[in-house]
């Protein structure tokens, strides 16, 4: 349990440092450590699987496209847009009724309490493989089918038009 | 765990990483050696006899070099990225099996320093975040040259990830295992995986080729066009580290090709030298194979160095995007036709 709430305590800590980091590429390498404690998290709870997962689409692929594009884009302190006073006042607002609202879901559902899985090795590829073709068949096809219309949508929008190009 | 198999994993894990720096050390050797036979040279030969000390004198030389740190450059960041560089590629030989299991007083050792069951899956977690080191460091120097070898790199890598991926489900499919040493397992005698899967096996070592920015892949460091690419405002042995980590991925590859197709410790014929020679000396003898088969491999890589000239990137672009991956969503559909129909 100790370890759960060191890794949660680092997740927290480099998850702040990602809005505080002054250089956009600074934010995106703290990101890169609180996905990999999140990874951490996954494996202390017998999930290796998504563990793996979580390491190589987010770490390993999201992230470094982040990284690619805010290399090219070029932040710095000249071009960056300057948000007003009022905008922050709102931000920070909005922020923390958001936060009060999901405290007040969690507390509703009771996530706190301690939840005992009926099969401990579900997270293990086997096991969870099974259960994703069999139960949740439908969803996960319908997900994947999800993912590839966004995929066409981005493809199609990145096109240029053959009329005007 | 008992003692006895902590220190097992403990001796492994420091002598795998021992031969990994040497392997790659030698590599350096071996590549100007080869190069200099592919072009009617004779290479390095004045270090010791033949030129056998050449690497420790580069090792020197690099070391006692003077160690610049740009002014402008990001520092903390600039020195992170070779040592990231340098880590990815040393922790991927974890999950590789060396060996059978080995019987020392009576009981049975594994030659693979763990063995978890999403084994093939961390390779390819390794692998995604070896482009890191390139990125921070090219960015860390505030070089545009950097920058865009940094920039290169990333897209290569990310490009022929995916394809690297496609390539190794079909392989799942016939194998139904993610464990690296149940795939070594499952080879026996000369039922290598190769066979079962030449297209997708072609499909990985090119992504292999890409991964390991190797040449004809070697963008991210194209001389001609960007004077050093992501590496260009290192010196000293930061800049050892990159050269040092690019060799020690040619070396992890290619253990990770053998393990996943040419058979790993398996050569025809092992049962009978298992019958004869015991429970020592028979898996030390699969070691041997192992090592034998990888470097292989290693000159392979450097052979196709000497031969093949550089891609272009709209070139390295196309065949990644629209070569690789078709074929590797073909051999995926083919071999489900294979396995519902003719296995």
């Amino acid at each position: 349990m100790s370890i759960f709430y060191f890794i949660a305590f680092l997740s927290i800590l480099f998850a702040v440092l990602v809005i505080s980091a002054k250089n956009p590429v600074h934010s995106i390498l703290y990101l890169v450590l609180t996905f990999f404690t999140f990874t951490i998290q996954y494996v202390l709870l017998n999930a290796q699987f998504v563990a793996i997962v979580n390491f190589i689409v987010y770490m390993g692929a999201i992230l470094v496209l982040f990284l690619y594009t805010l290399m090219l884009i070029n932040l710095n302190k000249d071009s960056e847009p300057m948000k007003t006073n009022l905008v922050k006042i709102a931000a920070v607002l909005g922020g923390g009724c958001l936060l009060v609202v999901i405290v007040a879901a969690l507390k509703a559902i009771g996530a706190s309490d301690p939840v005992v899985f009926k099969d401990p090795n579900l997270g293990l590829v086997k096991n969870l493989g099974k259960v994703l073709f069999n139960e949740f068949l439908l969803p996960f096809e319908v997900s994947s089918l999800l993912l590839l219309s966004a995929m066409v949508g981005a493809v199609l929008l990145a096109t240029k038009d053959p009329k005007t190009a | 765990m008992e003692t006895g198999e902590i220190i097992i994993r403990l001796v492994l894990i420091v002598v795998i990483f021992l031969i990994s720096l040497v392997v790659a050390m030698y590599s350096t050797y071996a590549e100007r050696k080869i190069a200099a036979f592919f072009q009617d040279r004779v290479g390095p030969n004045r270090a010791g006899p033949a030129g056998i000390f050449q690497p420790l004198a580069d090792g020197a030389k690099m070391f006692l070099k003077e160690e610049i740190i740009p002014t402008n450059s990001s520092k903390f960041l600039f020195i992170v990225g070779p040592s990231l560089a340098i880590m990815t590629a040393c922790i991927g030989s974890a999950v590789i099996p060396w060996g059978q299991q080995i019987q020392i007083g009576g009981k049975l050792y594994d030659l693979q320093v763990t063995d978890i069951n999403v084994g093939l899956l961390y390779i390819f977690g390794v692998v995604s975040l070896g482009v890191y080191g390139i990125m921070i460091g090219g960015w860390a120097s505030n070089n545009k040259y950097s920058l865009l070898g940094a920039i290169r790199a990333a897209s290569q890598n990310i490009s022929y990830e995916i394809a690297m991926g496609l390539s190794i489900i079909a392989l799942l499919m016939v194998r139904n295992t993610l464990s690296l040493k149940e795939i070594a397992e499952q080879q026996h005698g000369w039922h290598w995986n190769v066979l079962y899967q030449p297209l997708g096996f072609i499909l990985f070592i090119v992504c292999a080729f890409a991964e390991t920015n190797r040449s004809p892949f070697d963008l991210p460091e194209c001389e001609t066009e960007l004077v050093g690419g992501y590496h260009t405002e290192y010196s000293s042995m930061k800049l050892g580290f990159y050269l040092f980590a690019e060799y020690i991925n040619m070396f992890v590859s290619s253990a990770v090709m053998v393990t996943l197709y040419w058979g790993s410790y398996n050569y025809p014929g092992m049962d009978w030298v298992a019958a004869h020679l015991g429970t020592v000396a028979a898996p030390l003898i699969g070691t041997v194979v192992v090592f034998a088969k990888i470097f292989l491999f290693i000159f392979f890589f450097m052979w196709v160095r000497w031969t093949i000239p550089r891609f272009r990137y709209d070139q390295l672009m196309d065949l990644g995007w629209k070569g690789l991956i078709p074929l590797a969503i073909a051999n995926i559909i083919g071999t489900g036709l294979w396995i519902t129909f003719v296995k």
